[in-house]
């Protein structure tokens, strides 16, 4: 079975030190997909970059999966508004000039 | 080199204990990580302050030195080379900073001063943690981004050559892999986040995808129809003018306005505004003439 682009969940698990009941704790409040490959349970690379960011806010400010969906749930209401900020400025310009 | 008050950066006082050094962080932590502050330059220097301010405090060793010496860095100097002789070696085995996220090595010259830089600080997470991202701003002209082009930045002192697509929108951000710092403790590079302010010194204005330019009409031709040449963004076109046109109708130009960022050979419209322009500084004749046209019309028919 091909598996490119996918990393084994048991290799990142070692790489930073985590459970890997914490990456499924993470797939089950739908954070991350984990697919399943000859029993093995891996995640796609274009994922990697927020699993990072998930893991630097549980290392670093200690917080737990739960907390993290909330985290992240609020930066997406951020850049949603910040895109509608930026449109509206853009058609604020349109009567400015 | 400016002092900096540890203390004042954590805003605990000096007899604060190790748990309300520790408390102090976590709490200031969560409000200026820079994962919740994406963007955000001010959170992220405060970050940085933080992670310095904890990284002395929550050293014991560090936390004496900085103590006694603090104000007075330059002996603190002094007392260092004092200590090499003696081939000090930090302690360590305290609680590291966030170093996974800043990749190291970004602290003030006032802490490379006192404590030597990134050797000598406690011992700290191992895991490879990817580096951090950079943020930049690219301003172009709203010609520039009509048509997709090469464009060679120079981010931190290296080069990068850019494909710029059209259509980019003004304060759109674009991501470039793996351009951003190095890793920390071998993890990949971070990436590099573009914003675009794009200014626009054309006649024309952009929303989305379409736009708008208003085009002067002799009153002759807007009264009894004619040829016209209008600009479009990228040259000109033969537009017919029909009779009896009035002042601010509109036409559309279905195709003409601004490319589709990421979709080839997609645009927008063209709409364009006519405003007639009544003929000024009559002759005799022409006064002649309109008071005649004037007669013409009865009131009804106005």
């Amino acid at each position: 079975m091909k598996t490119d682009n996918l990393i084994l969940l048991k290799t990142v698990s070692s790489h930073y030190q985590l459970e890997l009941s914490f990456f499924t704790h993470l797939h089950d409040l739908g954070l991350i997909e984990i697919e399943i490959m000859e029993q093995s349970p891996y995640i796609h690379e274009n994922q990697m970059h927020n699993l990072e960011r998930m893991i630097r806010i549980h290392h670093e400010l200690e917080v737990n999966p739960e907390g993290i969906d909330v985290v992240f749930n609020l930066l997406q209401k951020i850049e949603h508004l910040q895109k509608d900020l930026i449109s509206t400025q853009n058609r604020l310009r349109l009567y400015e000039n | 080199m400016a002092f900096i008050d540890y203390y004042k950066v954590l805003e605990i006082d000096k007899s604060a204990t190790e748990a309300d050094i520790k408390k102090a962080y976590r709490k200031l932590a969560r409000k200026y990580h820079p994962d919740l502050n994406p963007n955000d330059k001010e959170a992220e220097r405060k970050f940085k302050e933080l992670n310095e301010a904890n990284e002395v405090l929550s050293n014991s060793e560090n936390r004496k030195k900085y103590d006694q010496y603090g104000e007075h860095w330059e002996h603190g100097e002094e007392y260092e080379k004092a200590k090499q002789q003696q081939q000090y070696q930090s302690s360590g085995g305290q609680q590291g900073g966030f170093g996974g996220f800043s990749g190291g090595g970004d602290y003030s010259d006032f802490f490379e001063s006192m404590f030597g830089g990134a050797g000598q600080r406690g011992s700290r997470r191992t895991a490879a943690f990817k580096g951090q991202d950079y943020n930049a701003e690219l301003h172009l002209d709203l010609k520039d981004v009509y048509t997709t082009h090469k464009r060679t930045l120079t981010i931190n002192g290296k080069n990068i050559r850019l494909t710029i697509p059209a259509g980019v929108e003004n304060g759109q951000v674009i991501k470039i892999s793996e351009q951003g710092a190095e890793g920390a403790n071998g993890g990949p590079k971070g990436d590099l986040y573009l914003t675009f302010n794009i200014e626009n010194h054309t006649n024309f204005k952009l929303d989305k995808h379409n736009l708008y330019t208003t085009v002067d009409l002799d009153l002759y031709t807007a009264l009894l129809g004619g040829e016209i040449t209008a600009n479009t963004f990228d040259g000109k076109v033969k537009l017919t003018v029909k009779p009896g046109t009035q002042n601010g109708a509109k036409v559309k130009l279905k195709g003409k306005g601004f490319p589709v960022y990421k979709k080839d050979g997609e645009f927008g419209d063209l709409f364009i505004s006519y405003q007639i322009i009544l003929p000024t500084n009559l002759t005799e004749k022409e006064k002649e003439l309109f008071t005649e046209l004037a007669k013409l019309r009865t009131y009804e028919n106005r």
